[in-house]
């Protein structure tokens, strides 16, 4: 490139501003994370009522001053139902992502650092499993076994191990041809030592980033396999099956639905802004590279 | 480029074997007695062990395999134990009504979708532009299924335009048919539009600010020029391989909106499969979207073959 214009140099100089303040993104997502999370944690002690005690003279009362956002068709408060089925939702998103990347940075740090038939052999067996959509593999793994919310947990680490394998095989990619890691080897390292001791410290930021917007991602593909009856149970408090179950009485009580919906979106909004700040901070590299949904 | 498509095929072919092997796999691996299924939950072991030799139930998995891979590869895929019918037309009625669904949803999310991107870019931080990122992060936060919840509320709750749920063929009439179709594909179109916009949009600000776009523009050709005929043919290339996974997207969408719109296609027939552990056509189907998405890969990676001259005059790409 001839001359950096100025649009080009003063987007050069902000990786080093944004080390001294912390993005908008990442402030503003993790008030909302930690808020959702301290009421979450907080539930059985905030909740206003008991969130699955049925009481058949209090159905389908709109939101009100003793039930705040309305109850539904088994009398049930939906706020209390709300801040309960919470704790399911971030458990689905931090499980999964959690499974996710403890099984597939270890395939993408082989697949990278070892390369030749290795590399082929993961990387070929991550393109099996990369086209088949996400949610048909969740719903072929749930297939197999009765319903429970742990499995539907498992289910979306599983679907989500190859994206993360591709991730860190490509960051290990470009790790291994760097000057440190040739030191290393001259050095006399053991595999381990380099895979783990000097790799992965160096690979953290672009996987904590790929991570965290994953967290976002499961919580949705969790609470899609729960809408469709294949995670939480009646009568959990599941978002994803709350407005499954809201959907016969969307017409008369579109509370019910709308509490768990928004409450979902917030969620999710959050969490993608930390994701989102958080690359800002750690990668300014990335900044550029665009978040898909998947 | 001939060597090129040819290894692309050979991994397209590859990748619908691998996936018929899981799914086996995986469903061979299903608790329910697909003898007792059929023969009811009382039947005297004897009948059912008969039925199991019958079905070839008690051969190995690699032999099963062997036979069910073999007999889809010609098209047949057995006949569905609940339904009593043969899986292979009723997956190929649901199929092209998913078709149609995702079809025309696509053909909307492409076209307004990098319509948008394209709009966002030259009116940079203008309304557009904050429209598509406030849209984007809508998109990505809101699941589908709270989308559908969304339209149902609206449009037919509220105004009372749309029929909340179900299906008529054409044969109804044109309009009958439009009538039913417009809310699932209005949901999936929300659901899946902003990530295009936002996609076409970084990859046209890069463009926009690139060397031959100056060039363009010091040549004096019109601004209307410059972004359709220069920026945009080179921004599109990320866009394409975008779009080709969206169509992956939009099958696994189907399988949500389908349910909740009561659409019968290829989604609510997996789904209904699946609750009744109907076997046969769960593999059918599953085994055809697999199929479906490699080749909406393969046509991306194509497409952007034939866009891009590096790899269209042979410089190897792995």
């Amino acid at each position: 490139m001839a001359a950096a214009s100025p649009e080009q140099a003063s987007r050069a100089l902000r990786p080093a501003r944004a080390g001294r303040k912390l993005p908008l993104q990442l402030v503003v997502g993790a008030s909302i994370v930690c808020v959702i999370l301290a009421l979450a944690l907080l539930a059985p002690l905030i909740a206003p009522h008991p969130w699955d005690t049925i009481n058949v003279r209090a159905r389908f009362l709109a939101p009100n001053a003793t039930y705040w956002l309305g109850t539904d068709d088994y009398g049930r408060d939906v706020l209390s139902r709300l801040l309960v089925g919470a704790r399911l939702s971030i458990f689905m998103g931090v499980t999964a992502t959690a499974i996710s990347l403890a099984v597939g940075i270890p395939i993408g740090l082989a697949a990278g650092f070892f390369k030749g038939r290795i590399d082929e052999i993961l990387m070929r067996g991550a393109d099996v499993l990369l086209s088949v959509p996400p949610i048909l593999l969740g719903l072929l793994v749930l297939a197999v076994t009765p319903p429970a919310l742990w499995k539907t947990a498992v289910a979306v680490g599983f679907v989500y191990i190859p994206p993360m394998a591709r991730l860190t095989r490509s960051v290990t990619l470009a790790l291994a041809e760097e000057d440190f890691i040739q030191a290393a080897r001259a050095r006399g390292e053991s595999t381990a030592y380099i895979l783990f001791r000097e790799i992965l410290p160096n690979a953290w930021p672009p996987l904590i980033v790929e991570g965290s917007l994953r967290v976002s991602y499961a919580i949705l593909l969790a609470a899609a396999l729960s809408f469709l009856g294949l995670g939480a149970q009646p009568p959990s408090s599941d978002w994803g099956l709350m407005i499954s179950e809201a959907r016969s009485f969307i017409d008369n009580a579109p509370w019910i639905a709308l509490a768990p919906g928004f409450a979902m979106c917030l969620l999710v909004i959050g969490v993608n802004l930390v994701g989102d700040g958080l690359r800002e901070t750690l990668d300014p590299r990335l900044r550029h590279r665009v978040a898909g949904k998947g | 480029m001939t060597g090129y498509v040819l290894r692309r095929l050979v991994f397209a072919a590859f990748v619908v074997v691998a996936v018929s092997m899981l799914i086996f796999a995986i469903t061979s691996l299903l608790p329910a007695n697909v003898a007792y299924l059929i023969l009811g939950q009382f039947a005297p072991p004897e009948q059912v062990r008969a039925l199991e030799i019958k079905l070839g139930l008690l051969d190995p998995i690699p032999v099963q395999y062997w036979r069910w891979a073999s007999a889809a590869f010609v098209g047949d895929f057995g006949v569905s134990m609940l339904m009593d019918r043969p899986v292979a037309p009723m997956v190929g009625e649901a199929i092209l009504r998913s078709a149609v669904l995702a079809g025309i949803s696509f053909v909307f999310i492409a076209v307004v979708g990098v319509g948008l991107g394209v709009l966002a870019a030259v009116k940079r931080n203008g309304p557009v532009d904050h429209g598509v990122s406030v849209a984007t992060y809508l998109g990505i936060a809101v699941p589908e299924f709270f989308w559908s919840i969304v339209v149902i509320l609206l449009f037919a709750g509220y105004f009372r335009w749309l029929p909340a749920s179900g299906y008529e063929p054409m044969d109804k009439g044109f309009w009958t048919w439009a009538h039913h179709i417009v809310a699932p594909v209005m949901t999936l179109v929300f659901a899946h539009l902003a990530h295009v916009s936002r996609l076409t949009r970084s990859s046209m600000l890069e463009a926009m600010q690139s060397p031959y776009v100056t060039a363009a523009r010091a040549k004096g050709l019109p601004e209307r020029t410059v972004v359709l005929r220069h920026a945009l043919r080179n921004a599109m290339l990320p866009t394409i391989t975008v779009l080709a996974l969206d169509v992956g997207r939009l099958m696994g969408g189907i399988v949500v909106i389908e349910t909740v719109f009561s659409y019968p296609g290829l989604g609510r027939l997996l789904v209904f499969s699946i609750q009744s552990r109907d076997l046969l056509t769960l593999q059918a189907g599953i085994l055809l979207v697999a199929a479906v998405y490699a080749l909406a890969n393969l046509a991306a990676d194509l497409l952007y073959a034939w866009l891009n001259p590096k790899i269209r005059y042979g410089r190897s790409v792995a």
